[in-house]
């Protein structure tokens, strides 16, 4: 008799276990650069956001965010979550160069990698690719700057870190404005995507030229900084600056109508939110959207850039944002 | 050795000040016509008022790095710290409005902070006996955590725009961080060169040993050094919230622990203690900028702006030396 209960006890917990572990629960791991920038800090307030709203349409799913100082540091944290045991990898490398082996062995693995933003060397590294467009991105601002200037104008732009992403920004831009004789770039300088720098650098610009019609930040960090010198300077000449990126002060001066700042161009960090989706689909073996006829997800997915402009502005807004 | 140092120093102090300012008002002079032979903007006086105010800030945090290097310690966590303290003080500011003192209020808990701060660091590197850079390297770490922490890796921004009057206000046509960036530089020079205090932090620096023979409390010395420094990096915070008033958790004060050092350098304080002037210091930042505005006036590519940066420091260094030597 006594036998027989544990029996029954033991028989029913060994069932009702595997009846728990029927139901598949996934793991995904994320690793993004730790916040070194206004836009890295919007990364982490997005992942975060997106992590929320998957875990409560689903309870199966757990994540694991991390976040990286340097790439050596991103590297281990990888490697971490793979003995940990993930399904899914969303990695916004540090660097190119250090990152792609790693993720080849997490592909090798079965792991499903969704590299965004900064490419990886081999692309036997990542099975989607998500990123913005940078090239772009600096096409688009060279089309405003044009359209808001009329096509004539004289100009400074103030561009990021040397690095590929603002290179290729700025060679989209001066490709636009060539196309545009009477729109001539007087200098083009660095504020290092911050708002200090972007401050003094403007301040010595302004020293420099009598005459300056129009200002493109390259960044909304540096919009800011500029901004501040050219009010400080009390210059009428400059009839507008914007930037890029989207940042949430910049989105409320152009929706609460600024006369100095008419747009900006989104280079929007909300990209991790959907690189996280994305995973979430690809290891439920879901299409992207039920309309979409292919039921894996595609292997690159580039963003367009979008024009903030005052009549469209309440849409990116987002007041709780850090970004 | 340490003997000789401490009987030619009152002798030779006096010659080593007068040639090193001259080699660097010599270095400031050419850059100047340099500068100015390309781009005559340079010389405009609001430009060189910009110069002044640009050495404002990283200005008064290199004075309070030389009394740290004079001590024969170093100071690393400056350009973290920086960030904290000014995000502290828009934190206050914003908790105060309303209260008829939340300017003063905020500016005073900061430097509080500032202060506190440095006098922890200090006693890191007395009492607990862990290697100035090393322990600065780790409170580097902590403050700027803390900040992004503070901040969730966001900014702070003050709600209050009348506080901007501090970082963008004038004085009879001289930017108010210049004025503060002098007198704070007058306070310093009468502090290290006419006080005991001021010789005390020589000796140590130049040696610790007989420092301790001569009785002083070498311990005492280096923690307060810390604490000027914590005290100077508060009026550098001020100045830089109050600018563009906002503080970002991750860029602010970056790299200003570098700009702070190399200035001191420049400017004669030697990195193994015992040697430095705040007029030097001063100087050094004074070229720091004025290398800083030329690169943007000669419109030199942004790839070869360090270049062109570490061959002026590195030049300006070794044209000291030879005069000193």
């Amino acid at each position: 008799m006594k036998y027989g209960v544990v029996m029954a006890i033991l028989i029913i917990l060994v069932l009702s276990s595997l009846t728990i572990a029927q139901e598949k629960t996934y793991h995904i791991g994320v690793a993004v650069p730790a916040a070194d920038h206004g836009w890295t800090g919007g990364v982490i307030w997005w992942a975060q956001k997106a992590i929320r709203e998957w875990q409560e349409r689903d309870p199966n799913l757990t994540f694991t965010l991390v976040t990286a100082h340097n790439p050596s540091e991103q590297v281990a944290q990888v490697k971490t979550l793979m003995t940990k045991g993930i399904d899914a990898l969303v990695l916004l490398p540090h660097e190119s160069g250090p990152l792609t082996p790693i993720a080849e062995e997490a592909r090798k693995k079965g792991i499903f990698v969704v590299c965004v933003d900064r490419g990886l060397l081999r692309e036997t590294a990542y099975d989607v690719y998500l990123a913005g467009d940078n090239p772009g991105l600096g096409r688009m601002a060279g089309e405003q700057m044009a359209k808001l200037l009329g096509g004539k104008g004289k100009i400074v732009v103030i561009e990021g870190l040397p690095t590929q992403i603002n290179t290729e920004r700025v060679e989209g831009f001066k490709e636009i404005i060539s196309q545009y004789p009477d729109i001539e770039i007087l200098a083009i300088q660095t504020g290092y995507w911050q708002r200090d720098k972007s401050f003094a650098t403007m301040q010595t610009l302004l020293q420099k030229f009598d005459r300056i019609d129009a200002v493109w930040a390259g960044d909304d960090d540096a919009l800011l900084g500029a901004l501040q010198a050219i009010k400080l300077a009390k210059r009428q000449d400059i009839k507008f600056i914007f930037g890029a990126g989207g940042m949430k002060e910049v989105v409320k001066m152009i929706m609460d109508g600024d006369p100095m700042v008419p747009i900006t161009i989104t280079y929007p960090p909300s990209m991790i939110a959907s690189s996280i989706s994305v995973a979430v689909k690809a290891i439920k073996n879901e299409p992207l959207f039920p309309e979409f006829y292919q039921n894996s997800i595609p292997s690159k997915i580039i963003l367009a850039c979008e024009v903030v402009n005052r009549e469209n502005a309440a849409r990116y807004y987002f007041p709780d944002s850090v970004y | 050795m340490s003997d000789e140092v401490q009987v030619s120093r009152s002798r030779g102090l006096q010659i080593h000040l007068f040639s090193e300012k001259y080699v660097l008002l010599w270095v400031i002079l050419i850059l100047s016509v340099l500068s100015a032979s390309i781009s005559p903007a340079f010389l405009k006086l609001q430009n060189l008022m910009n110069i002044l105010w640009q050495s404002s800030f990283i200005g008064i945090i290199a004075i309070g790095a030389t009394f740290v290097m004079v001590a024969g310690a170093i100071d690393l966590s400056v350009g973290s710290l920086t960030a904290f303290v000014g995000g502290i003080i828009v934190i206050a500011l914003n908790r105060l409005v309303g209260t008829g003192f939340h300017i003063p209020g905020a500016i005073a808990f900061g430097v509080g902070v500032g202060i506190a701060m440095g006098y922890l660091t200090g006693l890191l590197v007395t009492k607990l006996r862990v290697v100035p850079f090393i322990a600065t390297l780790g409170t580097m770490s902590i403050f700027r955590s803390l900040t992004l922490y503070l901040a969730n890796g966001g900014e702070f921004r003050s709600l209050d725009w009348s506080y901007t009057v501090i970082g963008m206000g004038e004085l009879a046509g001289v930017p108010i961080p210049v004025i503060l960036f002098l007198v704070y530089g007058v306070a310093a020079w009468i502090l290290l060169h006419n006080t005991p205090f001021g010789r005390h932090l020589y000796a140590v620096g130049a040696n610790e040993r007989s420092a301790r023979y001569a009785a002083i409390d070498v311990d005492r010395v280096r923690t307060l050094a810390y604490a000027l420094s914590g005290l100077s990096v508060a009026v550098s915070a001020v100045i830089v919230s109050s600018m563009l008033n906002s503080v970002s958790s991750s860029t602010t004060g970056l790299g200003f622990e570098l700009d702070a050092i190399a200035a001191a350098v420049i400017g004669g304080t030697s990195l193994s203690g015992g040697r430095g002037s705040i007029l030097g210091t001063v100087l050094g930042v004074i070229v720091l900028s004025i290398i800083g505005n030329m690169l943007v006036m000669l419109n030199v590519s942004v790839y070869l702006q360090g270049t062109v940066k570490g061959v002026i420091i590195v030049t300006a260094i070794l044209a000291q030396r030879r005069r000193t030597s």
